[in-house]
């Protein structure tokens, strides 16, 4: 059995009086990655798929519940994100399944150096110190290619660009070797040049590395254009999951439909690329 | 550039900025020396990423500032902040429509108090009767229905709440609408359809529309003349079917290729 990951009927509900409807926020989200896997999770504002990127790493706290079964393969076993302790989850984060999200500062210590937050994977996850600790850092920011890896360890997060936190965002992911990386929304505040730029990195790392990845997004062409496929999500409901080829040309689901010729006609306002791709 | 595709003469403008810069005190400049003018009915984009200057030049072209080197000219005669009957009559000819719907809106106000608003604080005395006619008018001219007038912004979507802020926007009669990236807070299936409201207002009623965006996509789909500004300056402008299908300077490619796009099929 090579599955990585098996998300089984995942549910999310929450726990409070005043919630509406019956508190559910997600429901029956269902589906397996084998290594090296790229899945697309795309939906619009409140579709569920942001929780569903919580749940598979086990950072929903109260009021939030899940249900239904987040099986990881870790460490030679398999943890149930939707039960594992805390603690357990602790190791499977970082070692097995690392995250990177919308806004690099929700990741990254204000107070702290870029080079010593770095480090803490390294020395946690990896044992390293001293020299061997410094270079493994110094190394990882020249990974995602940040020039004058030097200065960034040296800096504090409001003394780089947005682009630059992002790809430090990546390498802090990165840095204990996790087999998956769920990337959530992690260009959508970026500018558009500097989104090729982090969208290409992110392509380059899990190949090089042969990792799976989780990558969720709003916009479909970023979407397609790093995933092979892709789950569509609508009001916390899986609406279909396809090959992201078959999902353009030959959408199942009405609302799957709509989005494609939604994002098609918006598309065909700019010049044709002649089969250049983002 | 040639010279069909640079701005109309500054005298024929109904909006231009005239070699405009601007610099906080003690501070790098923000815009160097900027002139795009827009003529009556026209529509023009302005495109660039973060740093670029958009949001300063839409300051300077909304009356909100003014520029520390160069004019901006509103039918040929310069803005002034500080005559107060100029820039009344400036603010009813010149609307914003911002990025955010769900910021743009006052919460606790009604929405057909919200779209009334311009109308009262302009100087445009209307009777209860009249008012309420007009708020009618405007809502189903961004096809909103009627008894929306009476619910609060809480009770509409994204898309429905940018309809609103752009009935508002109408509500004076304006000549010119200033628009800040108004469908980038929005999702995607009804990015298009309020998109094609700003077309049809426009064809329909002849308003001029300066849209300042990071996306190319909207900027082509409205305007029929882009600038694309980079680091304070304007590094290209033309006609948006020729600056997207064959740009000249090196900014403006790199930042066509960078936009993501759909495999054919």
């Amino acid at each position: 059995m090579t599955a990585l990951l098996d998300v089984d009927r995942l549910g999310v509900r929450i726990d409070a009086p005043d919630a509406p409807g019956d508190g559910t926020l997600v429901e029956s989200v269902t589906f397996g990655l084998e290594a090296g896997d790229r899945l697309g999770i795309i939906g619009e504002s409140g579709s569920g798929k942001s929780l569903t990127a919580l749940a598979i790493l086990g950072l929903l706290g109260h009021p939030l519940r899940p249900s239904g079964a987040v099986r990881i393969a870790s460490g030679g076993g398999i943890v149930d994100a939707v039960t594992a302790p805390l603690r357990r989850m602790d190791r499977v984060r970082g070692s097995t399944v690392g995250a990177v999200f919308q806004e690099p500062l929700a990741s990254l210590d204000p107070l702290m150096r870029v080079g010593k937050q770095l480090s803490w994977p390294f020395a946690h996850h990896r044992g390293l110190r001293g020299d061997a600790l410094r270079r493994a850092v110094l190394d990882a920011l020249a990974d995602v290619q940040l020039a004058e890896p030097e200065r960034i360890a040296n800096s504090y997060i409001h003394e780089i660009s947005g682009g630059q936190r992002q790809r430090v965002a990546i390498a802090l992911a990165l840095a204990a070797g996790p087999r998956l990386l769920i990337a959530d929304e992690p260009t959508t505040a970026l500018d558009v040049t500097v989104q090729a730029g982090v969208l290409e990195l992110l392509q380059r790392e899990i190949t090089e590395r042969g990792m799976t990845m989780i990558f969720i997004s709003h916009d479909l062409p970023v979407v397609t254009g790093i995933t092979d496929r892709v789950l569509v999500m609508r009001r916390g409901r899986q609406v279909e999951i396809a090959d992201t080829r078959a999902l353009l040309t030959a959408p199942a689901e009405e609302y799957t439909r709509t989005l494609v010729a939604a994002s098609r006609a918006l598309d065909a306002l700019l010049p044709a690329t002649g089969g250049e791709s983002a | 550039m040639t010279d069909a595709e640079s701005s109309p003469p500054l005298g024929r403008a109904l909006l231009a900025a005239e070699s405009v810069g601007f610099h906080y005190r003690h501070g790098e400049p923000v815009l160097r020396s900027v002139s795009v003018a827009l003529e009556p009915g026209e529509s023009l984009g302005l495109v660039g990423e973060s740093g670029a200057g958009k949001t300063t030049l839409l300051r300077l072209l909304l009356g909100l500032a003014a520029p520390t080197d160069g004019r901006v000219l509103f039918e040929g005669a310069p803005v002034d902040l500080r005559d107060r009957r100029g820039m009344r009559r400036f603010r009813r000819a010149v609307q914003p429509v911002f990025q955010d719907p769900f910021s743009s809106l006052d919460p606790r106000m009604r929405v057909g108090d919200s779209i009334a608003e311009p109308m009262r604080s302009l100087g445009l005395p209307l009777d209860r009767a009249a008012r309420a006619a007009r708020v009618a008018e405007l809502l189903a001219a961004v096809e909103l229905p009627a008894d929306a007038a009476g619910r609060f912004p809480e009770a509409f979507s994204g898309g429905q709440r940018q309809r609103i802020a752009i009935a508002r926007a109408l509500a004076p009669e304006p000549r010119l609408l200033l628009a800040d990236e108004p469908v980038s807070a929005l999702d995607t299936s009804v990015r298009m359809t309020v998109i094609e409201l700003f077309l049809r207002l426009a064809r329909e009623r002849g308003i001029a529309m300066l849209l300042v965006s990071h996306d190319l996509t909207i900027v082509s789909a409205l305007c029929a003349r882009m600038a694309v500004l980079e680091g304070g300056r304007v590094v290209e402008e033309g006609p948006t079917a020729r600056v997207l299908g064959d740009p000249r300077h090196p900014y403006t490619a790199r930042l066509l290729s960078a936009v993501p796009r759909l495999p054919a099929g």
